[in-house]
């Protein structure tokens, strides 16, 4: 790197090393739910059988293919940022967030339909379930709750990332902030990968 | 290589993975409806490590980085790996 008059000090492997590091935090986070959901599994076989009856396939795919294609639109972003395609950049990055709020739109008729039917953790019918269906359900709110909450975050990182590319603080040269951001989002659909067929199809 | 030539993954090759994802998911939902036993289960969980590592490896860009990514990378999976293992082994052998 050239050291010139206007230089700025920055270091990108750093910046990808950290934001690597937050990801490993992040994977131990959701491995322990995993964790606690494979041994509860495990004990009350049966429950988890009759309670994950009651989660809707159609949704849980539908949500998958929507964070799988923007795993790609965010990826393709960084690409066309490289090749200095700004208009094509922010379009895939318009198309991501797009993505993100059909995922949340989803999210939000899936859960509704759950609480419409009292199955939500607490309500009057889960609580005359069995221990393990009610297990299920707390798990099930708990761990898509919280992948949801990680979407949010996802969205708002996003959009901060498409003004700055917008207002060129992100250029062909200097797109770290970029790639931490997709990095980000690929971790949620990652957690996804393996809670879709947890939760919805293994039953 | 952060000096060096940054590596710049097609548009292409990013749509041929998500085509494969694609596929891969199919393969997990045409699975499970087929049969519902402990078998599904196994291919269900395979199918879903193998995703993992296409979004590892070409989304997240983990193949063209430097090594010390994947080591990285690579020791939190296998640190989670352990956990489960050790995990089950004191749940069914207590």
């Amino acid at each position: 790197m050239e050291h010139t008059a206007n230089h700025e000090h920055r270091d990108d492997k750093g910046s990808k090393m950290g934001m690597w590091i937050f990801i490993f935090t992040e994977l131990l986070l959701f491995g322990g739910l995993f964790l606690v959901y494979a041994v509860s599994r495990a004990k009350f076989f049966e429950d988890f059988h009759i309670a994950a009856h009651q989660l809707n396939v159609f949704v849980g795919a539908v949500n998958t293919i929507v964070l799988l294609v923007s795993s790609m639109t965010i990826a393709m972003s960084i690409t066309a940022i490289q090749k200095n395609q700004k208009r094509v950049a922010l379009m895939l990055l318009g198309i991501t967030l797009t993505l993100a709020f059909v995922f949340m739109v989803n999210k939000y008729f899936e859960w509704g339909g759950k609480i419409h039917h009292q199955l939500y953790p607490g309500s009057d019918i889960v609580l005359t379930l069995k221990h393990g269906q009610v297990l299920f359900f707390g798990l099930y709110f708990f761990m898509t709750g919280l992948h949801a909450f990680h979407i949010i975050v996802g969205m708002a990182l996003i959009g901060y990332v498409f003004f700055q590319i917008k207002n060129d603080k992100i250029k062909p040269d200097n797109f770290q902030l970029l790639e931490n951001a997709g990095l980000y989002w690929h971790l949620v659909d990652l957690i996804w990968i393996f809670l879709f067929p947890l939760l919805y199809l293994i039953t | 290589m952060q000096h060096g030539e940054v590596h710049i993954t097609s548009y292409r090759a990013h749509g041929v993975i998500l085509v494969l994802l694609l596929f891969l998911t199919a393969i997990t939902i045409t699975i499970t409806w087929v049969d519902a036993g402990s078998f599904s289960v196994g291919v269900a969980m395979l199918v879903a490590c193998v995703k993992a590592t296409l979004v590892l490896f070409y989304f997240m860009h983990l193949k063209f980085d430097a090594l010390v990514f994947k080591v990285f990378a690579g020791m939190v999976f296998f640190l989670l790996a352990v956990v489960f293992v050790v995990t089950f082994f004191d749940y069914l052998f207590r």
